[in-house]
């Protein structure tokens, strides 16, 4: 098992920290979990502080980035969207270069239960139409698009987990904004997936071909702007599923969907969270919600015996 | 969730809705601390600090300050209590079990799949939790809502808010105390559980609130300093605050950790659960101390 993306993440700003002299962090007392609190050791007069006030961290971020700072503010994936209205006009709506960090996203993160779970967030940062939308799948990739991040100009939305990820890539692996990796090919279907479960796409995919399905998996670490060329020439070959640990509506499957709208007999399934999070492990939150390998798989089989 | 209540109370436990003696409740609060360290123990994750904390608060208003009947959760004259300080839930579990509300049995089941017990307070899931909390901020403004529907009420009952000192820098809170002393709810009780130490650090040090009992006055509310591990001093300002007709707060001076040495003021223990060796230390001291 590698480490969490949260843990990549603030491993990078740590680094970025040295080379970026305006690149500052703002913080709701969460430095710990959301691991800026390295960057705040090393750069204290870089780091702000705001206490549990969300709200009012949003605004200062938009402030700082109207002046040429070039914020990011990290808490819980739902804190940060429990804010926004704030991210609507502050950030958004002025075009604020904020980076919005949200941690913890999805029932992944297991006992803390549904009111700290992110499960609309990508839903509705989405739906900014400036705002771009980054969900790194393991930990070389949240570190590369942190990095991307701190060049980067304009709103965006970068998703992290709490639990730790298996390992897709290698250190010498290079993230290119709004492109899909294909992981794995294969046309009888084809699995678009985002974040920790894309692992679980590639395990499942490996049980499928012993059945003789040939599965495709594909990483989609940048859900906005998603990239459709992938996606189209895709959908031309085999049905899609959408696979994510976050809501049915407003998430990757809604952005695939967009994506594919125009063209003529694509076929997807979105699959994901269907209801409130619970407390429980992640491990049995991934196997009740069907976002383990086994699950991915029966959901597969299931869209395929379906042929309507 | 089915046993009944007269086994309960044949199990020594104590009649939630009437008024314990203060000895009775000194050993309450100290089965309490056992209880709510036992059940993060065995989930292996919670708040120990804040659960520890807010005892002798959460231990008054069960068993000496709230009219509340076991076994009947949507009693409709019942007093309503908010926990808004939504991670500090397990004393709440610990304090509905000793009340007789379910069996003591369950608090294991705290954090686990299926639980009624979630992580942070759920009220589909477990009807005596009267608003889902663990988004800070956010409980007073329920509770607001819950003492003005008093009004169109035939029942008369009181409501009670109980806000984690890092919690009260949302400006939420502070929109919720304005609209309290607009709407003069002299039914309503805050209690911030001023255990001066949040998730990262010290209070003072993150966002300062002081000073705190002065801006509450000059929100037009009733101010009511006091120790809050004392349970005679939090019986007595629960009573001065039913005297008055502002909302009154109780600024509760508490200890984070409180009752185990090496979980006192520090943020270390905030959000960690003990191992099997600092659980038994824990208990041991919990048990030994002197009143
Ligand atoms: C809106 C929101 N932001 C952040 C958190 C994460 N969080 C959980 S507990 C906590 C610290 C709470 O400190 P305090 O209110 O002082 O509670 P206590 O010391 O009594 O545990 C934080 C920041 C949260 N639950 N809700």
């Amino acid at each position: 098992m590698g480490k969490a993306s949260r843990a990549a993440f603030g491993e990078a700003l740590l680094r970025i920290g040295a080379t970026h002299e305006r690149v500052v962090a703002l913080d709701a007392d969460l430095a710990s979990s959301v691991q800026t609190r390295k960057f705040a050791e090393a750069y204290p007069e870089r780091f702000f502080q705001l206490g549990i006030a969300e709200g009012n961290m949003i605004g200062v971020a938009a402030g700082l980035a109207l002046s040429g700072m070039v914020p990011f503010a990290a808490s819980f994936a739902c804190f940060i969207i429990g804010r926004f209205e704030q991210i609507r006009m502050s950030v958004g709506y002025n075009n604020a270069n904020v980076r919005l960090v949200g941690t913890h996203s999805g029932i992944g993160i297991g006992e803390d239960g549904y009111s700290q779970m992110g499960l609309e967030d990508l839903a509705l940062m989405r739906s900014l139409p400036n705002m771009v939308v980054i969900q790194p799948a393991d930990a070389v990739e949240a570190e590369k698009a942190t990095e991307f991040l701190a060049d980067y100009v304009g709103p965006a939305y970068l998703r992290l987990t709490r639990q730790s990820l298996e390992d897709l890539n290698d250190d010498d692996y290079e993230f290119e904004f709004g492109k899909g990796v294909m992981l794995r090919e294969g046309a009888d279907l084809a699995l678009v997936a985002t974040g920790g479960v894309v692992h679980n796409c590639l395990l499942a995919a490996e049980a499928l071909s012993q059945e003789g399905l040939r599965v495709a998996v594909v990483n989609i670490h940048t859900l906005k702007p998603i990239d459709d060329e992938l996606l189209r020439g895709l959908a031309a070959e085999s049905p899609i599923m959408t696979v994510e640990d976050h809501g049915v509506v407003g998430g990757l499957g809604s952005a695939v969907v967009e994506s594919l709208s125009e063209i003529k007999g694509a076929r997807v399934r979105v699959h994901g969270v269907r209801s409130y999070g619970e407390s429980g492990s992640g491990k049995e939150l991934y196997a009740k919600h069907g976002l383990d390998a086994v699950g991915i798989a029966s959901q597969a089989r299931d869209f395929l015996n379906n042929d309507s | 969730m089915s046993t009944s209540l007269t086994a309960h109370r044949r199990a020594g436990n104590l009649a939630a809705g009437t008024m314990a003696s203060i000895d009775e409740l000194k050993s309450l609060c100290r089965e309490l601390r056992v209880d709510a360290l036992k059940m993060i123990h065995a989930a292996a994750s919670g708040h120990p600090g804040g659960s520890l904390s807010s005892v002798e608060i959460v231990a008054s208003l069960y068993f000496s300050e709230m009219k509340f009947r076991a076994g009947e959760p949507a009693w409709p004259g019942r007093d309503r209590f908010v926990i808004s300080k939504g991670h500090g839930v397990p004393t709440v579990y610990a304090a509905l079990a000793r009340a007789g509300c379910f069996d003591r049995s369950e608090l294991s089941s705290l954090r686990r799949l299926g639980s009624p017990l979630q992580g942070h307070p759920d009220r589909i899931r477990l009807p005596y939790i009267e608003a889902a909390t663990g988004s800070l901020g956010q409980g007073l403004s329920v509770s607001v809502g819950l003492a003005l529907a008093e009004r169109f009420d035939s029942e008369d009952y009181r409501t009670y808010c109980l806000l984690g000192d890092g919690e009260v820098q949302a400006g939420q809170v502070w929109e919720a105390v304005m609209a309290s002393a607009k709407y003069r709810l002299g039914k309503l009780t805050a209690i911030v559980d001023y255990n001066k130490v949040q998730l990262d650090g010290f209070v003072a040090a993150i966002m300062d609130l002081q000073p705190l009992g002065e801006k509450f006055a000059s929100f037009g509310w009733h101010v009511l300093e006091v120790d809050g591990h004392d349970l005679e001093a939090l019986r007595s300002a629960f009573a001065q605050a039913r005297e008055d007709e502002r909302p009154s707060v109780l600024i509760a001076h508490t200890v984070k950790g409180k009752g185990v040495s090496f979980m006192e003021d520090t943020y270390a223990w905030h959000g960690k659960a003990p191992n099997e060796q600092e659980l038994e230390r824990a208990i041991s001291e919990i048990r030994s101390a002197a009143d």
